[in-house]
């Protein structure tokens, strides 16, 4: 397939303010096809900027600007609200970190999820019902008969963000944007939340951009990596080959983690480089 | 010249050199974001006026405001009585003017009652928690179930009528609302790491009411206050139109309208003038206390 | 330097540490880690004094803690470093007036050249005491919480996820700087953290909690090398390596 799933050309957000009108992204170019791409990124390099501006989740007075932001031969920068709201959460769907501010706390799992399936599927509420508990299944949920009476609060946090991936699975989307979908779980929880994902882009053929600050996770999980530095993309390679990475500040934070298998006495420290902001 | 700008640039600069420095960076970051509000700015005005006028009254009234002279009682507004006389034929400006005094003299004790009880018994409750809290709150809680109003009526009827009895009634009115704020804000910092550092330092329970939860819950308090001025002074007026707050002949804005009221066809002066002084001093401190909350209130900072 | 002897704690009928014993010897780094609700921090907490109502004993630098009430002299010995670099400073004390309250609750004279010290210390420039916490960074407050700790001159560090709210490049600074004044002061840290590579970098010795109880304590080369003996310690060493695919079969 030579069209990529998205194709981003240099995106650029900024948020208009009274002191800086320095860009939160700026020149930001990828593609991404049926795999998994990681966005790597401290806190304020823009990385969860660039998911949402994806969606065009922001506020109004936010300007994004882009060449070309192309979802399936669809321009995402000119299409009017209405179908973008067919998009999001159809085509494309997001994963938060916390699944507690995404479900509704007043209904149960089991009609959130049928609420869905009625939603896009048309199907009767007997039958909707159904249909959830299938999709409980499908994300390893061993009880789902119990976990669709439990109300979002009494579900564990693990548990609460398989209910969010079965939901938004129902929708059948061809792009999955997860924004640290694993940073609120313990260990344990987070490979099996993983093992699903890694099993449905295999399965169904989706696309996947995994926006994390765990190198250690994207390195294992994905299959390629932007690493992001003040708004900008400063290098993109081969999950594999991360170990190899050029850019110094890619190196510095390598060299910056803590290791359990190779243990350093003294960890480097990164030396910030204001070359790096301008694109080096 | 160049001093100003060094000035500015100095006060705006986050690399300070002395404590004094650090304070007038914060003061001055305060007075940009303060005089940026339009309204505010045009309520601190109209109070730090009220404030001159009161100060002042001596000099700025043009007669003597027990002064009777009934030959000139009721004459409209005129060069000479610029917002016309009573039926004793005393100045209203120069009544209005002494009044100020009354009204600000009402509202800063109440505030001064007020603040430090709500403090006291809202930090304490909200930090000691257990049966302090729940006694202190039912107390509360019973003064909070009168209507204000009355509460205020009933006390200074039974203290008997005069300025001092007003000012204690108003304060039984004000302070449960006060003391309920500073009870929730306490609960909010109560068990936040830095309450908890300092208990582990040693900390004794009273430093840390005033030291660290007292600071934090003292701008939602002076905002309160400050909203809570324009009600003092209308309560005030409202007793002195019943005749329970200041008696005759003192000078107050509430009870010269209540006197008016008698000659409402004739003289229209006698209450419009103290009712429009009462509106726009209220007006003046709500939009203040708007302001305020601006500036000092970190959850809209 | 700490003996804690069959220590337990409950929040009503919720059981959260149930029979821990642990030994930290005077100079060590001990570690604690585990998953969320495990009740490591809860252990930290009623050696720090922060949980209030525990059974056990707990010994420290001699002498017997008792739940409810402490002596200056035993709140002094031992101080606390929080999680979360924003919550721990007072927002409207300065630098300086943070690091001076436990100088002046402790009645310590020589105020100003022990605030310069322990900015000296902790690698900020002596002019920061006079800003707000909000005119740091995460950083740079953690720093001042560390300097906050210190200037008391306890023996013991009791460490609550200290980096955990940190970016990567941070947290190797602040762990660099831990470890530096340990060497330095002959310290005595208890570390508690959910990052198996962070408690491994610092401690000696670690202990693994599930379920209110230690699992497994193993020195620090085992946690390395994966000589490890029990199943949930492997699990956890695995999981924080990283993604392993083999995981979609154990569902």
């Amino acid at each position: 397939m030579a069209e990529p799933l998205l194709s981003v050309r240099n995106l650029t957000v900024e948020f208009p303010s009274l002191h800086r009108i320095r860009p939160a992204v700026s020149g930001v170019s990828f593609d991404l096809g049926r795999e998994k791409v990681g966005i790597i990124g401290e806190s304020g390099s823009g990385k969860s900027t660039c998911g949402r501006a994806i969606m065009r989740l922001h506020p109004g007075r936010t300007r994004i600007t882009a060449d070309r932001m192309a979802f399936m031969g669809q321009d995402l920068l000119t299409l009017p609200e209405r179908q973008m709201r067919a998009i999001r959460g159809h085509r494309i769907a997001m994963i938060l970190q916390d699944p507690k501010y995404s479900l509704n706390p007043v209904m149960t799992v089991g009609e959130q999820i049928a609420e869905t399936v009625i939603l896009h599927e048309r199907l009767p509420r007997r039958a909707a019902r159904l249909r959830a508990m299938e999709m409980l299944e499908k994300v390893h949920i061993r009880d789902p008969e119990r976990v669709m009476r439990l109300y979002p609060h009494e579900v564990s946090g693990g548990m609460g963000q398989r209910v969010m991936i079965s939901m938004m699975l129902i929708a059948k989307p061809a792009l999955i944007i997860a924004d640290e979908p694993t940073s609120a779980l313990d260990v344990s929880v987070r490979q099996q939340v993983l093992a699903i994902l890694d099993e449905l882009v295999t399965d169904s053929d989706m696309g996947l951009l995994f926006i994390s600050h765990d190198l250690n996770l994207v390195r294992s999980f994905c299959d390629r990596v932007l690493i992001m530095y003040a708004g900008r993309v400063v290098e993109e390679i081969a999950a594999a080959d991360l170990d190899r990475a050029q850019h110094p500040y890619t190196r510095g934070l390598l060299e910056a983690l803590p290791s359990l298998t190779e243990p350093k006495d003294r960890l480097a420290v990164l030396r910030r480089d204001p070359a790096w902001e301008v694109g080096a | 010249m160049t001093t100003v700008p060094k000035l500015r640039a100095w006060l705006l600069t986050e690399d300070f050199t002395s404590a004094r420095h650090a304070r007038a960076h914060q003061a001055y970051l305060s007075w940009l974001r303060f005089s940026s509000n339009p309204l505010a700015f045009g309520g601190l005005a109209v109070i730090v006026l009220l404030t001159l006028i009161a100060a002042l009254a001596p000099l700025v009234a043009t007669y003597d405001p027990f002064a009777q002279d009934f030959s000139r009682a009721l004459q409209a507004p005129s060069a000479a009585h610029w917002f016309g006389t009573d039926e004793l034929g005393r100045d209203v400006y120069s009544r209005l003017v002494w009044g100020a005094r009354t009204t600000l003299y009402i509202a800063i004790l109440v505030t001064v009652i007020v603040g430090p009880i709500g403090f006291v018994i809202g930090a304490t409750a909200g930090y000691l928690g257990g049966w302090v809290d729940t006694v202190l709150m039912r107390i509360t809680d019973i003064f909070l179930a009168f209507p204000s109003l009355v509460l205020a009526l009933a006390f200074s009827a039974a203290l008997g009528p005069g300025i001092e009895n007003a000012v204690i009634a108003i304060a039984l009115t004000i302070w449960p609302p006060v003391a309920r704020l500073v009870r929730a804000e306490t609960l909010t910092f109560r068990h936040s790491d830095f309450v908890v550092a300092a208990e582990l330092q040693g900390a004794s329970t009273p430093r840390i009411l005033f030291r660290y939860i007292v600071p934090l819950c003292a701008p939602s308090v002076i905002i309160r206050l400050t909203l809570n001025m324009a009600s003092i002074i209308l309560t005030a007026a409202g007793l002195g139109f019943l005749g329970l707050g200041a008696q005759p002949p003192m000078p107050e804005w509430g009870a010269m309208a209540a006197q008016g009221r008698q000659y409402l066809l004739d003289a229209w002066w006698l209450t419009a003038v103290p009712g429009i002084a009462i509106l726009i001093v209220s007006l003046a401190f709500n939009l203040l206390g708007d302001g305020l909350r601006d500036i000092l209130d970190p959850k809209h900072g | 330097m700490i003996e804690v002897k069959d220590l337990h704690v409950s929040f009503g009928a919720n059981h959260v540490v149930r029979g821990v014993d642990m030994t930290v010897a005077a100079g060590e780094c001990f570690g604690l880690v585990g998953e969320s609700g495990c009740g490591k921090s809860t252990v930290l907490g009623a050696i720090a004094g922060r949980v209030k109502r525990w059974q056990g004993s707990i010994t420290a630098a001699g002498s017997a803690l008792r739940p409810e009430r402490r002596t200056l002299a035993q709140l002094r010995l031992q101080q606390m470093v929080f999680q979360d670099p924003f919550g721990s400073l007072h927002p409207r004390h300065t630098i300086g007036r943070a690091l001076s309250e436990p100088l002046e609750i402790h009645g310590i004279g020589d105020r100003e050249a022990r605030i310069e010290q322990a900015l000296d210390r902790v690698g900020l420039p002596r002019r920061f005491r006079f800003r707000y916490p909000h005119q740091l960074s995460g950083g740079q407050r953690q720093r001042v919480a560390i300097a906050r700790a210190l200037i008391l001159e306890p023996k013991v560090l009791l460490l609550d996820e200290p980096t955990s709210a940190l970016d990567v490049s941070i947290q190797a600074e602040i762990l660099n700087l831990l470890k530096d004044l340990r060497q330095q002061q002959g310290l005595t840290y208890v570390l508690v953290s959910h990052d198996m590579a962070v408690v491994a970098h610092l401690s000696d010795r670690i202990a693994v909690m599930q379920n209110g109880t230690f699992v497994e304590v193993a020195p620090r080369a085992a946690m390395i090398s994966g000589d490890l003996s029990h199943p949930y310690t492997r699990m956890l060493r695995e999981g924080s390596l990283g993604y392993r695919p083999t995981e979609k079969e154990a569902l």
